[in-house]
């Protein structure tokens, strides 16, 4: 090791480090570091003891506090004794970077009512929204034009989701009914899917990984129960009922089980094959809003990543899904964090127990949105006291708020290589946080009214938000 | 009307006669035509009387005949396509907190170059000066009468020192001064207690206005920071214009609506 041999040279005092992965697991023996070294030695230090092919880049933090200077101004700033063995967690980050949006480069009327919901597809190359005229639309990104209107609903267009493969496009609506759409045509495939009594609050796909191509997919509704559909089938497969109150949310985890939050402030976790309860989750005082998953954004994204590659044959798409959530997962099991109206948040480890691992208050309002990031490591919490909480997403120990919207924080998104979050509020804006600096990097003003809702594109270039003025507008960089 | 039951005795003893069910049906059928004929034909009260007893009878078939008629399948609770589209986590959340955006800031800005103003009193009862001001003598003989305390509700502002007491010609008693203000937003229909930050024109006067009297009719500025509001570059606003709506001084608060 090159770097072990300057420890005898008059550099400085040395000081004894132990590098661990975020898990806690050590990564080799402690090693006598020279105090001027700063994260890139280290990195270096890293990449070769894990035996890493290419160059990856690391972030490093010592007691949750990242490092960003060299050892030895650190050690004197926070008076840290160099007798003990000092922990460096070594934290993976992406080999891409995303660049923050900073302009809006069109601003496409189309909708005649409000936009509720707006989502890319899971390979970036579609976007479609839905309204309070009763219409999805389909977006042509290219020319950042409309494309297809999808008319059929009788009522609103609560929610769209696309499936992990990005072959079908499900929508929700205020009467309870749910349709499918074909996103290269714009037609709808099939009848409306009827059963649900209420509206519809939540849709979440079957992981690719588990099933290539995608057949089956669990909608929530306010009648409080959630079903499972099978689209080549198109009939309802099971339905999940056992909450008393409206299923506000619902996610089909990597692992086969389903989870749903409910009004009842009860979480409830079901196994798919026959739809029967495996878990309740309770332990919240009001209202639970929103859930999510650390994998999740693997598993809404399914096979494609920031390479951009397509994928031939089904199966090929579920061998590559399938290495990616390994990867994305690790040793740890799934964790699931719920969102309440209650003021604070809960993480739990569904599979392992039914108590909370950790509690995460501090919200003084209720949180509307929680999002993992995409590598899981971090988690943010939307709340309608105007802010945005960041807090680590392995131990749940609060890091950072995020001030300056004016108005109740409606959705965030994470940009696909976690180091930038977006969050669109009620006070017409939408703004960028950086991760590493805890400050807002972008201010995104323009919309004329309520922000409903905002996402950003797999691949990194795009953002797409949606509200109450009815016109969709895109961010590049 | 047979006194005693000798035709119902006559009937057991001999039965009744051969043709009493053709008879009786005939004479059912016959009852339609007689009923028909009598409500058309009675005068007075007692024609009254039918009508109003057949038409009692008619609603109460009409309902009837409702009431089978509605179909037994469920339907949904609400057909129709509402407007004020929200998504599904603000169905179920109460809307009436909810502030509405400027919607033009040029035009504001043009407004308050003109003077010209879309308020909603745009005339108010003008208030006199013996009715405004009260006179109060000073001087070891009570002689000298230039002095004159303010019998309205006034501002005066945080970093207000009194003049000298020798040369202070208005006095504004401390009792009638007020720093909030109870602003309703008129979409809205919610009232908030906001900061008043200053006094922009009273229409008794420009005098009125630089003293900080505050009177029926009076623009004053408030501070909305707690309202929310952007306008459409992403600025913050703080400050809007609202219009007192009661007499201060007989209420002892300060009503005023928004000006959006």
């Amino acid at each position: 090791m090159a770097l072990e041999e300057g420890t005898s040279t008059s550099s400085g005092n040395t000081v004894m480090c132990l590098l661990t992965n975020p898990e806690g697991e050590p990564l080799g023996a402690p090693l006598y570091l020279p105090q001027n070294i700063g994260p890139p030695q280290l990195q270096e230090i890293v990449n070769k003891l894990l035996n890493n092919d290419e160059k990856l880049p690391y972030a490093f933090y010592i007691s949750d506090q990242e490092l960003v200077v060299q050892l030895g101004s650190y050690l004197a700033q926070k008076k840290v004794s160099v007798e003990k063995v000092l922990r460096i967690v070594y934290q993976p980050q992406a080999v891409f970077r995303i660049r923050p949006v900073n302009r809006c480069s069109a601003t496409i009327a189309g909708h005649t009512e409000a936009v509720l919901s707006v989502s890319f597809s899971p390979d970036g190359k579609h976007l479609a929204s839905g309204s309070g005229d009763t219409t999805v639309r389909l977006w042509d990104l290219n020319t950042q034009t409309p494309l297809f209107t999808c008319t059929g609903h009788k009522n609103w267009v609560l929610f769209i989701a696309w499936s992990p493969d990005g072959k079908h496009l499900v929508s929700g609506s205020k009467a309870g009914e749910l349709l499918l759409w074909d996103p290269h045509t714009g037609k709808q495939l099939g009848g409306p899917l009827t059963g649900h009594k209420k509206w519809i609050t939540a849709i979440s796909w079957e992981p690719v990984h588990l099933q290539a191509p995608s057949r089956r997919f669990v909608s929530a509704s306010k009648d409080g129960d959630a079903r499972i559909w099978d689209i080549s089938l198109k009939k309802c497969v099971i339905s999940l009922t056992g909450h008393t109150l409206a299923v506000t949310c619902v996610k089909w985890g990597g692992d086969g089980h389903i989870y749903t939050g409910s009004q009842d402030c009860t979480i409830k976790v079901w196994e798919t094959t026959q739809g029967k309860l495996i878990r309740e989750l309770k332990g919240h005082g009001h209202w639970v809003n929103s859930l999510a998953l650390s994998t999740e954004y693997v598993l809404r994204t399914g096979a494609y990543d920031h390479t951009g590659k397509t994928f031939s044959s089904p199966e090929e798409m579920k061998e590559v899904a399938l290495a990616r959530y390994k990867k994305m997962r690790g040793n740890a099991p799934e964790r699931l964090v719920s969102g309440s109206d209650d003021f604070t948040m809960f993480l739990w480890e569904p599979a392992l127990s039914k108590h909370h691992k950790a509690r995460l208050p501090g919200h003084q309002q209720l949180v509307n949105h929680v999002y993992f990031s995409p590598d899981g490591q971090w988690l943010a919490s939307a709340s309608f006291d105007k802010s945005v909480k960041l807090w680590n997403g392995i131990t749940g120990t609060f890091v950072a708020t995020f001030r300056g919207h004016v108005g109740p924080v409606y959705q965030i998104s994470w940009s696909a290589d976690s180091r930038l979050l977006l969050s669109g509020s009620k006070d017409s804006t939408l703004k960028v946080w950086d991760i590493r600096t805890h400050k807002l990097k972008e201010d995104l003003p323009g919309h004329a009214d309520e922000v409903f809702s905002v996402d950003w594109s797999p691949d990194g270039e795009k953002v797409a938000s949606g509200g109450k003025d009815r016109v969709l507008k895109l961010w590049m960089n | 009307m047979a006194q005693g039951d000798y035709i119902q005795l006559h009937e057991k003893r001999y039965g009744k006669r051969l043709d009493h069910d053709e008879r009786q049906r005939k004479r059912k059928a016959r009852e339609v035509k007689k009923r028909s004929r009598v409500a058309q034909q009675a005068l007075g009260l007692k024609g009254k009387r039918i009508a109003k007893q057949n038409y009692r009878e008619k609603v109460q078939m009409k309902k009837t005949i409702a009431m089978h008629e509605e179909s037994s399948t469920r339907r949904k609770v609400d057909d129709n396509v509402h407007d004020g589209a929200m998504p599904a986590y603000l169905l179920d959340r109460d809307p009436t907190t909810r502030a509405k955006v400027l919607s033009n800031t040029i035009k504001q800005k043009r407004k308050e170059k003109a003077g010209k103003w879309d308020v909603p009193l745009p005339k108010v009862r003008p208030v006199a000066e013996e009715e405004m001001f009260k006179v109060i003598r000073t001087g070891k003989r009570k002689t000298k009468q230039w002095k004159r305390m303010v019998t309205k509700v006034s501002f005066v502002g945080p970093s207000f020192t009194r003049k000298p007491p020798k040369y202070e010609r208005f006095i504004r008693p401390t009792g009638l001064r007020f720093s909030k203000a109870h602003v309703t937003h008129p979409e809205l229909k919610c009232t908030f207690n906001l900061d008043i930050i200053g006094v922009k024109k009273n229409p008794n006067g420009q005098m009125y206005t630089s003293l900080g009297v505050v009177t029926k009719g009076t623009i004053i500025e408030v501070n909305v920071s707690e309202l929310g509001l952007v306008t459409p570059a992403g600025k913050v606003v703080w400050g809007k214009y609202a219009q007192v709506t009661n007499n201060p001084e007989n209420d002892g608060c300060i009503n005023a609506v928004l000006l959006v």
